[in-house]
Order: C-alpha cells, then structure tokens, then sequence
C-alpha cells in the first residue's frame, strides 16, 4: 500500500511539475481592441448554437460571428461561444449566464430557441437579445428582442437556376428526357422557412427549365444524418435526376456522391466531401447582421425589431460554382438573373410564374403574427407577387404550389 | 519453483470500516483526475489543473450556475429515487425516461387544454394529478405482466420508452406553433397559466424542495415502514417473501405505481416548473443516468444525493469547458467516462482485494 501510495503522489508531483511548464504564456490582449466608432459603449456580445462544428448550420453561424469579430476587433475577452445549447430551458439558464459574464448583446441560432431568448429578455431589459430565424420580435412589444433572417429565398432562387441549367445540360446529352426532369428535395419541417426555401428553389429551376417537376420529401428534424440520407437515396431511386437539401447534416450531399446524383447544397460549400457532384451552395452571411447589431449596441442606436438581410447587405450569397459539375455557362446565367434581381426586374415569387391547384393567384392571407390557431392575417401578394421576408424577417410564405410533389407531410 | 503462485489473486475483504471505503474512494478520484490529466495535456496540449478550475467554475461560478447545478440535480436526483424502490425488489426498471416523458405529455397536456378555462390553482392540482397518473399507468402496465405472466420488466420498460417518445412527437406536431415548426414553444408565455409559483425570486427553488421531500419520504420509506421491508424481502428472495405471506406480485405492482408516479413528478417538474414546453428530448437521458446514480448509491436515497451530483457537477463542467476553451463538449464527455469507470471500479476494490505473491508466502 505504502509503495503504492508513494507512486501515485509521484505521479502526482511529477505532472503538476509538467502542467506548471506546460502552462502557455498568458500575456494579456497587446493591442487594445480598435473602436470603429470613438467613445463607444464596449460591446461584449455571447452567442448561443443549437449544435457545434458538425453542423453545417451552426457552422455557418459560428464563421459569420468569427469573421464579425475579427472585422469589429474584438478581443477574446469580449464574445463568448456556447455550443450544444438545446431549445429549452437550458436557453434561457446560458441567456442568463451570459449576461451575468457581462454581455451586452446575446444571440441565438436556433428557431425553438426563441421563447426562452423572449423570457431572458424580459428580465433584462438593458441588454440586447437577438434571434435568428424567430418570428415573434414584431408582436411581442419587447424593445430589446429582435428578429433577423435573410431574403435566402433570392439565393435558393439562383441556386435553383444552377440546378435547372444543370438538368438542361442533362437533357441535352440525352440522359433523360424533358418529361423526366424532376428534381428531389429534403427537408427538415413542414414549416413556412422549409416552404419557402423549396419553392423558390424551384421556381429557380424551373424559370430555365420549364418542364421541371419536385418532389419533396421531410425527416421531421433539423439534424438527423440517418434520416437525411434515407430521404435523400429514396428519392434517388424515384428517379429524381438532382438534389438539393434543407438541414443541416451532410446526409443528403454524401448520398449524392455515393449515388453519383448533382447536388445543391445548403448553408456552405460541400465540395472538399462531394466533389463529383456539388454545384454550388447558398447560404446566409450573418456576419453583416453581427456586425451591424453590435455597432448599433456601440453607437446606442436601437436594433430593428426585424432585420432582413438581402443580396445587398452581402447576407445572402453563393459559394463558388464547381465548374466540374455545373452546366456550362451557369455563372454567366446567374450574374445575370442576380442582376435582374437586384434591379427588380425578376422577382422570386412572381404570381404569373406559379399556380395553386391549377389557378393563378391574386390575393393570399399569411399567417404573419404567430398564434397557436395559425390564423391567416396579413395579406402578402401586393402588385402581382408575393412579398417574403417584409412583413416579418422569418419568411411565411407557405404555399403549396403545383409542380411540386410533397412525399410525406407528416412533420 | 514447481509450485508457482500466480502473481496475485483476488479474495473477498472482510467489512471495510467506512473510512477505509471512502479512502478507497478518494484514491480512485484523485488516479482518475491524474489520468484525466494526461489525457488532458495529450490530446488538447491544455494545462489541465486550468481545465480542472474551469470545471469548478462551471458548477459553483456565479449564484446562477449554482441554481442550475441544483435545479439539474433535483431533476436526476428524483429521477434516481423514482426507480430505487422497484431496483431494490430486483425489478429492473429502465423505463423511468418514458416515464418521465408521459407525465410530461400529460402535464403539457392540461396547460394546453385547460390554461384559459380552469383557474390556476385547479389547473395545478389537474397537473399534479395526471402527470403522477400518467406516470404510474406507463410504469404499472409492465408491472402488471411481469406479476401475472412473469414477463421481462428490462425488456418491456425500455419499449415502454420508445412508445412514450413516440406519443410525444405526435402530440407536438398536433399542438406545433407555427404550423411545421416541429415545435410547441413556451406554454401559456403571456398567461402563464399552468406554471408551478415561483418562490420569492428563486426559480427553481421550489423543485429543489419538492425534491428533497420526496428524497426524505423515500429513505424513510425504504428503510423504516412494512412496504420498504416487504420490497427488500421480494428482493432478496421471491420464495421467501412468498413463504412469509408476502403477495408479491401486489408487492411488484405497488411498488411500479409509485416509481412511476414520482417520474411523473420529474415529468411534472420539467414541464410545469421549469422549461413549459414538451419535447422528446426533455427528459435527455436521465432516466438512463438515473439507473446509475441509483447503483452508485447502493439504493441509499442519501448517497444519492452526492452521486446525482458529482454527475451533474462534472456535466456542468464540461459545458463549461467547452466555451472556455474551443473543445468540443465531447472531450468532457470523456473525462466524465474517466472520472466513473474509476469511480466504479473502486467498488470493486472496497468489496475485494489483490492478494500479492509475497504477502501470500508469508501467511503460508
């Protein structure tokens, strides 16, 4: 026993010894941060992410805050990250805590996450709370809780018109005929964003092949690899002749390259995992949104209750097209539809270019305000198109438009 | 030569005296921080006596985070004394996370259905009341097999889980806001009808208490009235029970009533105290955990105490070293692995031990 008492406090000293030299020289910050705007209130800002790293999502978010940090100079004292944060009271607990470490700003990644980022608000009213994705900034009355989205349906849109030339390129080379034009797409919910996001995808599509057709299937959650992938094989083998995806594994681009399907993907490049098959992403850029709430925290300003970034505000944006798969002449195409976009000449959800059960629309109430009976309020379709993303930041359209084809709607 | 020992063998101890298993126990903690250590300075080049701060900081850092370390450990700590009882009659109850998670559903269900038409002190006795039903049902059907027809309570509990999950992912998609989300949000946020009262500005006191009553009443229960007597007789032995004129299957299916009516409690604690929202994962494993806080613990409502929280402490940690320092909440995850396996395998020394060759020459 003795023996091995003495090995053991051995061990012990040895490794404090180790530790004590192992120890990284902790010089503090040398430069102080540099302030954008002189005799500004120090911003501390705390981000809270459903997942970490592995999600393309969360990843997303964590290199637009990274890239705002950097561009705002904020030192390392002055954002915390917390990672793995679930949609429920644990929300609130890392709201809180992050105010108690003296955050100023509090963001939150995730859609459930909002009622608990509402509860935190309401207790500190001194502090800024903003939620990516929520729907309930404009209702709720609270100055110091804000919505922000991004006009993603412009980017799904120009991803859909890579997508269509694609299928066209296809047709051409004999593949399959115009009639067999069909494209698959997983989703996570039956909820407006997943609406919205598909749709305009296909009206992409469809805008350069007219005869395209979808179907969509859903895996009822946001992050479920398995499921993903099973969505993304069945709807291979329904003949679906191009994929594209909205959650966040990457289940549905790594069937595609196991399958040898063309891919569109979602909140970032997949193209060092797929690169037989990935054509190009799009995805929101929060770092503009970052940076803008946390000059507006710096300079006293107030936050808009919603914050909608476009293709100008450079927060909606596409990755590199993969010239190795993409159809000739698809970023040529693209520059010139984003053009028409940022000109208003092409609009996404322009009433003329879709029907529903056969009809074309004048008039359609959204459900805009967020009550548990999903009561239509808000007319969306002004001068002949449906207007996303203005009402509210969280999109709402959530039309089901013929031409697609929904598999299962069970979530 | 010819008559070769092994090295060592294991024999059985006598009765340790307490402070010896404890010092056996305090070993095993300070060897598992050492590995840890080396794990720690190995795989991420971090000092790890920092990490070991930080985990500290994560548990008792500000008043809040020790609110939340006690909020969690109330919420294991009443998870574990729900399967105790049915553990200690060899009942192997592993169904407490649909347990949970049906008392839950049932507690969501009344501030969902009834938060704008009863008043609030009916609607919480509505809640009070389902949610120990709910539970007490989903734990009283494998019950009722296993005393009629003898059948495997580990096998039917844990299916009994998946059946709860399953119900609960229906029922959000029926009470889903908006259409689609997938998600029922905060119940009743502007009314807060149905919400368990807020002692002073604590607020999670109130679980704590109610926990730590139930945590009382448990040891007692278990150690001090006829139906805690009749428990350890059916657990030491059915025959016996049977030749004293102990009814054991009444005995089996009383004693899954209240283990389950108690997981409806954390179900109801959960749901009416705490996050006001219903998910799948809202019970997150701890009925899984509870089964070995309970084991740890000997079945010893007390001791449950100080294992629920080394759990919880060391869960808490990780978080904490997570954000502090870039890793990823895995790598806690995997000092938590080591800190156990150590802590469990201290056991092991506490009830035997390694007889060397040369003490064995001299006994001989």
């Amino acid at each position: 026993m003795k023996k091995f008492l003495s090995i053991a406090l051995a061990l012990v000293m040895s490794l404090s010894l180790l530790t004590a030299c192992g120890s990284k020289n902790q010089t503090p910050a040398e430069t102080p941060a540099e302030t954008p705007v002189e005799e500004s209130t120090p911003v501390k800002i705390g981000f809270i992410f459903l997942h970490d790293e592995n999600s393309t999502y969360d990843l997303n978010f964590m290199n637009g805050a990274k890239e705002a940090i950097a561009a705002m100079g904020l030192s390392d004292d002055q954002y915390v990250m917390r990672t793995n944060i679930p949609e429920g009271q644990e929300c609130y607990d890392a709201a809180c805590e992050l105010v108690d470490a003296g955050c100023n700003i509090v963001f939150a990644d995730s859609f459930g996450h909002e009622d608990y980022m509402i509860q935190a608000a309401k207790e500190f009213p001194e502090v800024q709370f903003c939620h990516a994705t929520g729907t309930k900034a404009h209702t709720e009355g609270l100055s110091n809780y804000h919505n922000a989205f991004a006009s993603i349906y412009e980017g799904r849109f120009l991803a859909g018109v890579a997508a269509g030339m694609k299928l066209n390129e296809m047709i051409e080379a004999g593949q399959f005929s115009a009639d067999e034009a069909k494209m698959g797409y997983v989703g996570a919910f039956t909820y407006a964003e997943v609406i919205s996001g598909y749709t305009s995808f296909y009206l992409g599509a469809k805008s350069v092949c007219p005869t395209v057709t979808m179907d969509v299937t859903f895996t009822g959650s946001w992050y479920d690899e398995t499921a993903e992938k099973e969505g993304a094989n069945k709807l291979i083998s329904n003949g679906c002749k191009l994929i594209s995806q909205h959650a966040d594994s990457m289940g549905a681009p790594t069937a595609c390259e196991t399958a040898g399907v063309p891919d569109v993907s979602y909140n970032g490049s997949t193209i060092s995992a797929c690169p037989n098959t990935f054509i190009v992403s799009s995805r929101i850029n929060w770092a503009p949104y970052f940076q803008f709430i946390m000059e507006c925290v710096a300079e006293g300003k107030e936050i808009p209750a919603d914050w909608t970034g476009t293709i100008e505000t450079g927060s909606v944006v596409l990755t590199d097209v993969n010239e190795a798969v993409a159809a000739e002449g698809t970023v040529a195409k693209m520059d010139e539809v984003k053009a028409g976009l940022q000109n208003g000449s092409i609009k996404v959800f322009d009433a003329t270019t879709f029907t529903v059960g056969g009809e074309a629309l004048s008039s359609y109430m959204a459900d805009v305000d967020t009550d548990a009976a999903y009561t239509p309020d808000t007319e969306a379709i002004v001068d002949g198109a449906f207007h996303e993303s203005e009402m509210r930041s969280a999109p709402y359209f959530d039309l089901q438009i013929d031409g697609i084809n929904l598999l299962d709607t069970s979530f | 030569m010819h008559n070769k020992t092994p090295l060592f063998h294991i024999a059985k101890r006598k009765e340790l005296p307490w402070y010896g298993a404890w010092a056996i126990r305090a070993i095993a903690v300070l060897l598992a921080l050492v590995v840890c250590a080396i794990v720690t300075t190995a795989l991420t080049g971090e000092n790890p006596v920092e990490i070991y701060k930080t985990i500290w900081k994560g548990a008792f850092g500000t008043p809040r985070k020790i609110w939340i370390l006690c909020q969690n450990l109330a919420i294991l700590l009443c998870i574990s004394l729900a399967v105790t009882p049915a553990f200690r009659m060899r009942f192997w109850n592993i169904g407490a996370e649909g347990q949970v998670l049906i008392g839950g559903l049932a507690t969501a269900a009344c501030m969902i259905l009834f938060g704008d038409k009863v008043p609030n002190a009916v609607l919480i006795v509505m809640m009070i009341i389902a949610s120990c039903v709910a539970g007490a049902i989903w734990a009283g059907i494998p019950a009722i097999f296993k005393a009629k027809w003898n059948t495997n309570e580990t096998l039917f509990t844990l299916m009994m889980n998946y059946v709860a999950t399953q119900l609960v992912a229906f029922f959000v998609i029926v009470w889903e806001v908006p259409k689609g989300a997938g998600k029922i949000g905060i119940i009743n946020q502007s009314t807060e009808a149905g919400w368990l009262p807020q002692i002073g500005s604590y607020k999670y006191l109130l679980n704590i208490i109610v926990v730590a009553v139930i945590t009382i009443f448990m040891y007692f229960y278990l150690s001090r009235s006829k139906h805690g007597y009749e428990i350890a007789v059916v657990g030491e032995s059915e025959r016996t029970a049977r030749y004293v004129g102990i009814k054991v299957g009444r005995v089996i299916v009383r004693t899954m009533l209240l283990s389950g009516a108690i997981c409806g409690i954390a179900g109801l604690l959960l749901v009416g105290g705490t996050d006001h929202t219903i998910t799948t994962t809202i019970a997150g494993g701890r009925g899984f955990t509870a089964v070995m806080v309970s084991w740890l613990a000997k079945f010893n409502p007390f001791t449950m105490v100080f294992t629920s929280f080394l759990l919880v402490f060391l869960d808490r940690g990780a978080s904490e070293i997570s954000t502090n320092f870039g890793l990823n909440h895995a790598f806690g995850d995997i000092l938590t692995g080591i800190i156990l396996f150590f802590i469990i395998g201290s056991e092991f020394f506490i009830s035997y031990e390694l007889k060397f060759r040369k003490s064995a020459k001299k006994e001989g």
